[in-house]
């Protein structure tokens, strides 16, 4: 089953994908793909689209037309939650972690999808329903293990410090066994170092997961360190694709970051 | 057709009454995004106040008049400091439930002290005007003229003065406003001054038309108007006034053709199928969500 | 060998300490639950024998106002939305009960008509709570407390203006049939059910609505069916206190579901402690005992309790017991001991 769906073009394909808020295009044609078990970075100055791009895909917002196809399925008019079952996690740019649940009420809350009992269990607390949940808090912890947060198991996740707190968050889309995983900035406002070990969590998590990767980030060595691919978008559409050698030396991109004034003067 | 007119001026003098409140609601909304639930207490304030200046010395109305606006204004404005400034930056369910807590407390304190509905003196010689075969009492032209005469003054007041500017700023972004030096606090507070002195003068101008007054009116009568104020869509000004008529009118008709019980049930009902369909009101604008 | 064993101790969830102690020692902690929850039944039988008529009314007021605040906390506590609408589900259940035990089948056996009426009027009131919950999936904050607002009011005029329950002059010549061990049956009932629902998926899926609803759809929880559930419970629960309330004081009408019952829910919830079981049994013990203790203020106590219910907002709007929990009203595998909750 999870060989065949790695020879399958249709890993994630995203077609003449549009997004206009209002008068505002925020997505111009976009189509790109990503193959299985690949990280592709995904880079552009502020205001290019790359988080609008992130919501339409995990069905936070819906678009204005255009496809994305995710496993052989339409996914552009599916609801969030639905593409969260399909197996898309993401994290968000502004951590948006439960605040005032413990972390591994915040596991858990992400793990509850795969858990099987009835309402009815629920209410009468069945031994079904029992087992059930220690099953969520085993793997919850084993999660956190992972992660080595398991002392952290019971504080409350807005208490965390700052780079806790991005772990969690990518701990907690995890915790909905993805096939892809969106992440939205990971390393912003982290030193060196902090980004260092982020970067080999990353790696290892891939490897662990068996995962595919979209990564939006500023720092490049950061997502030359992920990424074989990358995309630069620049005012929603996509101005330039290739590896990261390709995209140092590609002059739209350097435009797009230094404005037309600077090409004159270089 | 005299009843006809007779029916259609009557829904044009309750949808004034209920547009003068209605505004204090939306004022407050636009500036702050709270309910003031107490708002409707201050309009039955109004007409106790009122009926007090009476008792004391018999005093012509346009004297009295001004006298409720300030003195509910007044109000209005302590209600603020005291109760709403501290949980400004608390959770929204705060507001609401504070507002809520403040209408029943002063409601009920009227009620301790006035337990039985009062009757208001009369201060006009209830005169009648005959036009084309309709009759129009006097004090129906007052009723409406001093109500569209306010809100006039208060179009004026928010369009024109430095006040009204910064109400309007402080509705865009209340940071931003207190960073560029406008002293948002007072702001807030004359605001909620305006809307009590309208509210006052609302509550005035109905124990006129309804000459029985009790501490009930605050609900009765003043949450009747803040359900227009959400059917025009809350924190619009104009939303606020066609709400008001559309109440007014649906009120008028629904009297006429059903058993005055079912006032209230048509009233809520109303804003209850207005919300389904338009969740912000008629003219109001959903809430930008950042995602 | 060392760090493996470490390893287990830190992998260990806190239900599993429970289970290494064995069979005997889970028999006995069940055990010792049944036993406090029989001695609790016969306590509630021998009270009426004891004590005075007083004392049984304020304990039965006690628990149905329990019941009333813990199933509101559902919706404003743990769901984070604001309902002023729950006198008129408690309306709801009082009048459809009534319905039941005075027109219906006033000849039944008490011992099946008392639970067939409250549970009939928690029926009702549940159901008038889904399309409510279906307003509450597009519509959030101020404006879904105005469609509870206006739904109060709704339900209360409509009653006015029904001569079958006797419109506004209200319900005459309900029989009494609310005595302390029913009360005391129904109480736990509701503890118990609302605390394994706040245990569940979908008791955390809301807790996780409250928090952040667009992470928590991102998530995969489905906040619709979350929202349903949680209305339903909550409205269900309400019309049982209703039913319960109706059979107890005999004779109601519709001015005894307005705002001011709203509020003193309200106060209740805020009281204890939003988002906590423990908050709402701790606030109905404490209001109660205020209400029946400020009885001579007369008029004045509608104004002491909102004026509690202002102040409570400015000084401590979380309430005694906010987002803690009493370990008995947790169940095993969910305690956390040492849960430091003072950053929140």
């Amino acid at each position: 089953m999870e060989q065949s769906d790695f020879n399958d073009a249709h890993f994630l394909k995203v077609a003449l994908l549009n997004k206009n808020f209002g008068g505002q295009r925020s997505i111009i044609d976009l189509s790109f793909h990503l193959n299985p078990k690949e990280c592709l970075g995904i880079i552009g100055p502020n205001g290019a689209g790359k988080t609008t791009l992130f919501n339409l895909l995990s069905g936070i917002i819906p678009s204005t037309s255009g496809s994305i196809i995710w496993l052989n399925q339409e996914i552009q008019k599916k609801s969030a939650v639905q593409i969260s079952y399909l197996g898309i996690a993401r994290t968000f740019q502004n951590i948006r972690l439960f605040k005032q649940l413990t972390v591994l009420e915040n596991i858990r809350i992400a793990y509850d999808t795969q858990l099987t009992y009835t309402p009815l269990d629920a209410l009468l607390r069945s031994p079904h329903a029992i087992k059930e949940e220690k099953k969520s808090i085993h793997a919850s912890m084993e999660l956190l293990d992972l992660f080595s947060m398991t002392s952290l198991a019971y504080e409350a996740a807005g208490g965390l410090s700052y780079g806790d707190q991005r772990r969690l968050e990518i701990a907690r889309a995890l915790a909905l066994r993805p096939r892809l995983l969106l992440l939205d900035e990971p390393a912003a406002g982290m030193n060196e170092a902090e980004m260092n070990k982020l970067m080999e969590l990353l790696r290892w998590i891939q490897k662990e997961f068996t995962l595919s990767m979209l990564l939006i980030e500023h720092h490049m060595p950061f997502i030359m360190g992920l990424c074989n691919r990358m995309l630069v978008l620049d005012f929603g559409q996509l101005i330039a694709e290739g590896t990261p050698e390709e995209i140092r030396q590609n002059r739209r991109v350097i435009e797009a970051y230094l404005g037309e004034e600077e090409k004159n003067e270089f | 057709m005299d009843y006809i007119a007779q029916q259609v001026i009557n829904a044009f003098q309750l949808g004034s009454i209920y547009a003068l409140i209605a505004l204090g609601y939306s004022l407050v909304y636009g500036v702050l995004s709270m309910i003031n639930f107490a708002h409707g207490d201050l309009f039955m304030l109004g007409a106790f106040t009122c009926l007090l200046l009476e008792a004391i010395v018999p005093i012509p109305l346009w004297i009295v008049l001004p006298l409720t606006m300030i003195t509910i204004g007044f109000l209005g404005a302590l209600l603020e400091r005291l109760a709403y400034r501290p949980i400004r930056n608390a959770p929204r369910v705060s507001a609401i439930i504070t507002s809520l807590g403040c209408g029943l407390i002063i409601e009920n304190i009227t009620l301790a002290i006035s337990p039985y509905p009062r009757h208001m003196p009369t201060l006009l010689q209830n005169s009648t005007i005959h036009f084309y075969g309709i009759t129009i009492s006097f004090l129906q032209i007052l009723v409406v003229g001093v109500s569209l005469t306010l809100m006039l003054l208060l179009d004026f007041i928010i369009r024109f003065t430095s006040l009204g500017m910064a109400i309007r700023a402080l509705s865009c972004d209340r940071v931003m406003v207190s960073l560029l030096g406008i002293p948002a606090n007072r702001i807030i507070s004359l605001t909620f001054a305006l809307g009590g002195a309208l509210g006052g003068a609302a509550g005035l101008l109905y124990a006129l038309a309804y000459p029985v007054i009790s501490s009930s009116m605050g609900i009765l009568i003043g949450w009747k108007a803040f359900v227009a104020a959400v059917i025009g869509g809350i924190g619009s000004i104009r939303g606020a006034l066609l709400g008001a008529y559309i109440l007014g009118t649906t009120e008028v008709i629904s009297v006429t053709i059903l058993p005055s019980t079912y006032r209230d049930l048509i009233a809520y009902s109303l804003l209850l199928i207005i919300l389904v369909f338009k969740p912000y009101g008629i003219l109001g604008e959903p809430p930008l969500q950042k995602v | 060998m060392q760090q493996q064993a470490n390893k287990e101790e830190r992998l260990r969830s806190p239900g599993d300490a429970f289970n290494k102690r064995g069979l005997q020692s889970k028999y006995i902690v069940w055990l010792q639950n049944i036993g406090l929850l029989l001695l609790g039944g016969v306590a509630s039988m021998l009270i009426p024998k004891f004590f005075n008529n007083y004392i049984t009314f304020v304990l039965i007021t006690l628990i149905i106002n329990a019941i009333l605040c813990v199933s509101l906390n559902l919706i404003n506590g743990y769901m984070g939305e604001f309902s002023v609408g729950h006198a008129a589900f408690m309306a709801l259940g009082a009048y459809s009960s009534a319905i039941i035990t005075v027109k219906i089948a006033p000849t039944l056996p008490i011992f099946f008509l008392f639970p067939l009426a409250v549970t009939a009027g928690g029926f009702v009131a549940a159901l008038v709570g889904v399309p409510l919950a279906i307003l509450s999936f597009k519509t959030r904050g101020d404006y879904l407390a105005i469609i509870t607002l206006s739904f109060l009011m709704i339900v209360k005029s409509g009653l006015e203006n029904i001569s079958y329950v006797g419109g506004p002059r209200g319900f005459l010549g309900i029989p009494q049939l609310t005595t302390l061990p029913w009360a005391y049956f129904w109480g736990v009932l509701t503890f118990w059910i609302l605390r394994n629902f706040i245990n569940s998926k979908w008791g955390r899926s809301i807790t996780a609505i409250r928090e952040d609803e667009i992470a928590a759809q991102a998530m995969g929880v489905s906040t619709r069916s979350a929202k349903m559930m949680t209305f339903v419970i909550s409205s269900f629960f309400a019309g049982v206190a209703g039913g319960l309330f109706a059979q107890q004081i005999q004779f109601i009408n519709p001015s005894s579901f307005d705002i001011l019952k709203s509020t003193n829910i309200l106060v209740m919830v805020y009281l204890g402690g939003v988002g906590s079981l423990s908050g709402s049994l701790v606030g109905a013990v404490v209001f109660t005992l205020l209400y029946q203790l400020l009885q001579p203020f007369g008029v004045w106590r509608l104004v002491i309790m909102p004026l509690l219910l202002v102040l409570l907002m400015i000084f401590r709007p979380r309430g005694i017991m906010g987002f803690r929990e009493w370990t008995w009203l947790q169940p095993k595998e969910s305690r956390t001991k040492g849960v430091d909750h003072s950053v929140l």
